[in-house]
């Protein structure tokens, strides 16, 4: 049974195994190329890695504009603070684990403190990192980030959705937050897919649904898969993709508790802190509701590879429906 | 334009305000860093009245000049020259770290314009005052400077040095910093918590051209700041070796008034000191 939601406009081979894959981060690398051939105030600005953070992609379109800062991420984001004051438009890049994990205060004060509109974008973030295991597999950063006043949290389900997420990002205002995974996942949007910062999307509309499944980044993938499993069991559900961490689209989330009753979060974060963290904030004060927070529980993660790891940590298509199979039978 | 000893005076004078409104904000605020903010008065002044392009009544002046305060402890020094040099009404200063003011405990860019940048957890102002100088070549901007003021106790920290790396490797000429070279942190004196010397070299060795004066000779000071323009090749360091708590004897180099305010009667016995220059002059108001 398909209840794709057919405004979401999604991929045509969205259910087949041929999907085509890409790590979100190719969506960073082309989201600055593009913005960047608009708009000469866009810089990138990269810790010694460049080739895998897709900050080559803009390196070799931009030379002059691309900025090498060594392996010094505490001094890129406070450069990127300082260019800003010049009126440039940076966007700096490493992986999430050291950007921000290791230059946090330089962002709470230089830039968030600062109100400077640099776009912080931490790569290689979630265990799907895979074999590099819990040192480079950052899940604390979107407790980090959106603790922070006035910073922009977003997670993009797909390179596709990265791309538009970052130059998106290029246009507002306030410093954000982009994080991007490593491994390669399914394109299930399209150019025609809607994307709005603060907008979510719903993906899947169940009728009458038991419970909604709410997702951030790329496991907004699984949490479909999930869905289509527990309707071919006859249990309905709702999937709303939800991009923008923060702000959070209060009316979607409240619309899909409303809705179903019983709410199901993904992400591949520490619980504490993270998306389920925001959506559970929202649904305690203005419509208390049956939850179950899924992201990895107070552990590190560990070497492996990014299918094993997830399925492990109960984020595969499986684990959410087993998840979403429960609180709706509770 | 040749300093002339009208000028020098002139300067002199300012500095004595500027000191005489610290300790005065000090008091009134009950905390705060008394003996930084003496110690670089005189270069406040340097830089507020003769050496910045700028303009107090429009701060934001895309072409000025730009003074970073990345030891952001000392900012009432800050305050109390940009308020003589007309920024604000020098009354104002009275509401330092006071609820409600323009002027916080630790600036803050975003409340008080013709800040630059806000400042406090130290080790971060010189990347930032790179990446402005590294912007403004991109654009082409060749007659601003920026300009950098660095505690000593500071370069502890790592990121000083991932920033002077930066900035002697993209050869920022148009950036020159100054290190408050005053020889006190919190915990003692900075060869004891965590020896510097030779820091100069060290500068030297990062490819930084690096210039040492007395802080408290302006003819000195304005003349490195100068030197440091027809740099090409590199950023530069001036090292401004400075008496904390400078003007209030009885305080210099002492490590305790780093980071405590005078008391009323302290104030009133700091300001006779500063007023009559020790005891050495009359002055109306001691």
């Amino acid at each position: 049974m398909n209840m794709l939601n057919a405004s979401a406009k999604l991929s045509a081979r969205v259910f087949e195994d041929d999907i085509d894959q890409a790590p979100t981060r190719d969506g960073f690398g082309k989201g600055t190329v593009e913005v960047g051939k608009v708009d000469s105030r866009i810089v990138v600005l990269c810790a010694d890695l460049s080739e895998s953070t897709r900050a080559d992609w803009f390196e070799k379109e931009f030379p002059e504009r691309f900025i090498e800062a060594g392996i010094a991420e505490q001094s890129m984001a406070a450069i990127a603070s300082g260019m800003t004051a010049v009126g440039k438009i940076p966007f700096i890049a490493s992986y999430a684990a050291f950007n921000p994990g290791r230059n946090y205060e330089q962002i709470r004060t230089t830039i968030a403190l600062n109100q400077s509109p640099v776009k912080v974008c931490g790569m290689h973030a979630g265990v799907s990192v895979g074999p590099d295991g819990a040192t480079h597999q950052m899940l604390e950063d979107i407790g980090m980030m959106r603790a922070l006043p006035g910073m922009t949290v977003i997670a993009p389900g797909d390179a596709e959705e990265a791309r538009k997420a970052v130059v998106a990002a290029a246009q507002t205002d306030g410093p954000v937050y982009l994080r991007f995974g490593r491994s390669a996942t399914p394109i299930f949007t399209t150019s025609d897919t809607p994307f709005q910062i603060g907008k979510a999307l719903m993906l899947w509309e169940g009728e009458s649904p038991k419970v909604a499944i709410l997702s951030t980044g790329a496991l907004s993938y699984a949490a479909l898969a999930a869905a289509r499993m527990l309707a071919d069991e006859g249990l309905s559900s709702i999937v709303l993709h939800v991009p923008t961490v923060k702000p959070l689209d209060e009316d979607a989330v409240l619309d899909a508790a409303k809705k179903a009753g019983r709410i199901v979060t993904i992400e591949e974060h520490q619980t504490a802190t993270g998306f389920g963290s925001a959506v559970a904030e929202l649904l305690a004060e203005k419509l208390p509701t049956k939850m179950k927070i899924l992201g990895i529980n107070d552990q590190f993660g560990q070497s492996g590879e990014p299918e094993e790891l997830l399925s492990y940590y109960g984020l595969d298509a499986s684990g959410i429906a087993d998840a979403a199979r429960k609180l709706a039978a509770s | 334009m040749a300093l002339t000893d009208g000028m020098l005076i002139d300067l002199e004078k300012k500095a004595e305000a500027t000191r005489e409104t610290i300790i005065a904000m000090l008091v009134a605020a009950g905390s705060g860093h008394t003996a930084g903010p003496l110690g670089m008065a005189d270069i406040f002044t340097a830089f507020y009245f003769n050496i910045l392009n700028h303009d107090p009544k429009n701060p934001d002046w895309e072409e000025r000049d730009r003074l970073i305060l990345s030891n952001g402890h000392i900012v009432p020094v800050r305050y109390a020259a940009m308020a003589h040099a007309g920024y604000f009404p020098v009354e104002e200063c009275l509401t330092l770290r006071k609820f409600g003011s323009r002027l916080q405990g630790h600036p803050e860019r975003v409340r008080l314009p013709g800040l630059e940048t806000t400042s406090g957890p130290l080790g971060e102002g010189l990347s930032q005052a790179s990446g402005m100088a590294y912007a403004l070549r991109m654009d082409g901007k060749k007659q601003q400077r920026i300009y950098c003021v660095m505690g000593d106790g500071e370069q502890d920290e790592g990121n000083v040095w991932e920033a002077v790396m930066f900035a002697g490797k993209n050869k920022l000429h148009n950036l020159t910093a100054i290190m408050d070279r005053n020889n006190i942190q919190i915990d003692g004196m900075t060869e004891d918590v965590m020896p510097l010397e030779p820091i100069a070299d060290k500068y030297r060795a990062f490819n930084w051209h690096v210039i040492e004066v007395s802080g408290h000779d302006f003819a000195a000071f304005i003349a490195a700041v100068d030197e440091a323009k027809a740099i090409y090749e590199k950023p530069t360091m001036i090292i401004a070796h400075t008496i904390p708590g400078k003007g209030v004897p009885e305080i210099a180099f002492d490590y305790r008034w780093h980071g405590k305010p005078p008391t009323t009667e302290e104030g009133k016995r700091f300001l006779k000191e500063i007023r009559t220059m020790g005891g050495n002059v009359p002055h109306e108001y001691a």
